[in-house]
């Protein structure tokens, strides 16, 4: 090999290390490693002491024969994802779009920063203030609406409707990404449709059903696999505002891996149960694929052209 | 089909003025061509005829009845995008259907009716596909079928042609023409092409910064433009244009002097065709001797620039091969009917000739 091939290879691969080097690390770090050693803990016995003492399957073992919460944390888990996609991440974030692209744009601009907002504070914020929202003493925001304005006792919401809480607050942050993800995409679709469609007979449901709902397709389906996968695995609001009670009533499968882990100690049988949950998640992803049809969004379009 | 009539229309977008007041009436059945530069406000009209967009103040009325208010969906205009802005998510039938479907007509007859147009406009082969399906002409009567559908009182055209190619054109240019006649509807057509509107309304409105400048057909735009803007934006190759002063009966245009046949004073700007210039013309004014600069042979006529007296000049001779050359000493002369003068100060053309 010539002198001067064999530098220019030597300093591709330098290259090569200099700028792909950095991420690389860091995918490994925080992405392939994980699931190593997840996958390596969830065959152990390793617990308070964090010592591994032998290779097993009695977590799996355990996990489908003798854990009764388990059940019950998938059932929470399941209501909690689709009602906060189907009522707050997906539906409401399209009324929100859909408004606020209606109105005149200073205004519509003004309600989606309101809308922001929570996204912008810390969590922990966020979770105190729904605290106080649903203080069941007579000072909680709720309680002086429905005291007051409704004339009626005060509710202990966090008690009573524990899974409406976490819904909600986790809704009400979780519709600001689909309603700005929806509203570029509204904005987007060409203004010369709208004006053909007025003129053609449309009235203002008409136009959203035949011309904004037809471009938003994409950006619905594509937000529902997102949101359903996001909600499959967090749970800091809800550690935060219920810690998963009263009793297991709010945990939701990635909170009870996480108080089995951290709560009781048991850390391979958290492992083994976030492996579980990582297949959930495969399994709903691939199915929704499928569902919405998305391979057909990734494929190049097949468009004559003459 | 309708009558349809402006009266001082107007249109601001907070202070800046699209349309400053313009008074127009389009007989039913007609077909009339708005010519003008981009940004002239013959789109913005375009839209307030479409129930688009709000007038400012004035009147539009269809058959005499005022339609500031009624909204687009009630106007029964059907429109033809630049852009065709056909739906994507729908078939051809289903695009050319829809605006049936907001009127109390069956599914059957409204399929009977859309089959009907798409066979006008001869795109009853394509009926399935998709708008992303479609080559641009196809698309555009695609769009034609869609806005005739529902049998509007007014068809507007808002560039229709613009994004199609040379051959294309011609051949739309006319398949549009022929709708037209065979339906009776009145038309409006917005365009920035000359040949587009003159071709293919029988009467042409220019506008110029939200005015009508003149209204007339394809002869009194050429014959006699009523103002220098006219003058320059309808004829191609475009009108040489000479800055001149008129005094004592003599018009001044840089080294050259012209007599008068009327009594004119001032500032006066001298319009010559490229056409209308020619080489050793019996009875011709202002003959120069002149130097051609650059020759430009155009297929069936041949472009000169020369340096005449008046200035840098250009004319068009019939024939394909050119008979002059660069450098060539040629003595220019136009028919003194064929100069139009113009007060320099108004734009407006002035009744005066010059002297034979």
């Amino acid at each position: 090999m010539p002198v001067f091939a064999r530098a220019q290879l030597r300093r591709q691969r330098i290259n090569f290390a200099l700028f792909l080097g950095p991420a690389l690390v860091l995918l490994f770090l925080f992405f392939v490693a994980p699931i190593v050693i997840d996958l390596f803990l969830a065959f152990t016995d390793m617990g308070r002491t964090l010592a591994v003492g032998k290779f097993t399957l009695e977590n799996f073992e355990r996990m489908f024969t003798r854990d009764t919460r388990l059940l019950g944390a998938l059932g929470v888990t399941f209501i909690f994802v689709l009602a906060t996609l189907g009522i707050f991440n997906v539906t409401f974030a399209l009324l929100l779009a859909l408004v606020t692209t209606a109105v005149p744009p200073r205004l519509g601009a003004f309600f989606r920063a309101v809308w922001l907002l929570p996204r912008m504070s810390p969590s922990v914020v966020y979770a105190l203030l729904w605290l106080w929202v649903a203080d069941p003493n007579e000072r909680g925001l709720l309680n002086q609406i429905v005291m007051h304005v409704f004339d009626m006792p005060p509710i202990d919401l966090r008690n009573n409707h524990p899974l409406l809480v976490i819904i909600l607050a986790n809704g009400f942050i979780g519709a600001s990404l689909g309603m700005l993800i929806f509203t570029s995409a509204i904005r987007s679709i060409p203004e010369h449709l709208f004006h053909a469609a007025r003129v053609d007979g449309a009235g203002s449901l008409a136009i959203v059903r035949y011309i904004t709902l037809p471009a938003l397709r994409w950006p619905i389906s594509y937000m529902t696999i997102h949101q359903t996968l996001s909600l499959l695995v967090s749970f800091e609001y809800i550690l935060l505002i219920t810690g998963g009670g009263p009793f297991y009533d709010t945990t939701v499968f990635s909170l009870y891996a996480y108080r089995r882990a951290f709560e009781s100690g048991e850390y391979a049988y958290g492992a083994a149960l976030s492996l579980i949950l990582v297949v959930i998640g495969v399994l709903a992803a691939l199915a929704l694929w499928r569902l919405m049809d998305m391979k057909q969004l990734l494929q190049q379009p097949r468009i004559e052209v003459h | 089909m309708a009558r349809i009539e402006l009266k001082n229309l107007r249109k601001e977008w907070g202070g800046a003025i699209a349309v400053a007041g313009i008074d127009l009436a389009i007989e039913d059945g007609a077909f009339v061509a708005v010519l003008g530069p981009s940004g002239c406000g013959k789109s913005t009209t375009l839209m307030m005829l479409a129930g688009i967009y709000r007038p400012t103040s004035g009147d539009i009325t269809f058959d005499g009845a005022r339609v500031n208010d009624v909204e687009a969906r009630g106007r029964n205009v059907g429109i033809v995008f630049q852009s065709y802005a056909l739906y994507p998510n729908m078939t051809v039938l289903e695009n050319v259907m829809f605006p049936l479907r907001f009127k109390t007509i069956e599914r059957t007859e409204a399929e009977r009716r859309s089959r009907e147009v798409a066979t006008l406009v001869r795109i009853d082969g394509l009926l399935d596909r998709r708008p992303g399906q479609l080559s641009g002409g196809q698309q555009q009567r695609v769009a034609l079928a869609r806005a005739l559908v529902k049998r509007p009182h007014l068809l507007l055209l808002d560039e229709p042609l613009s994004n199609l190619d040379a051959g294309l054109r011609l051949t739309m240019r006319t398949e549009i023409r022929r709708i037209q006649r065979e339906l009776g509807v009145t038309t409006i057509l917005v365009t920035h092409d000359q040949v587009e509107a003159t071709t293919m309304a029988d009467r042409v409105v220019v506008m110029n910064s939200g005015r009508v400048e003149q209204q007339g057909t394809a002869e009194d735009l050429y014959e006699r433009p009523a103002t220098l803007f006219v003058a320059s934006f309808v004829g191609s190759p475009p009108i040489n244009l000479f800055d001149g002063h008129a005094a004592g009966g003599m018009l001044s245009v840089n080294e050259a002097r012209l007599p008068l046949a009327d009594p004119v004073q001032g500032a006066v700007v001298l319009g010559l065709r490229p056409e209308s210039l020619r080489v050793n013309g019996s009875g011709d004014s202002g003959r120069t001797i002149s130097r051609i600069s650059a020759v430009e042979p155009m297929g069936r006529e041949v472009l000169y620039t020369a340096d005449s007296a008046f200035g840098v000049i250009r004319f068009l001779e019939a024939g394909a091969e050119p008979r002059h050359r660069e450098s060539d000493d040629v003595p220019l002369g136009f028919p003194p009917a064929s100069a139009l003068l113009f007060d320099k100060d108004s734009g407006r053309r002035l009744d005066a000739r010059v002297a034979a």
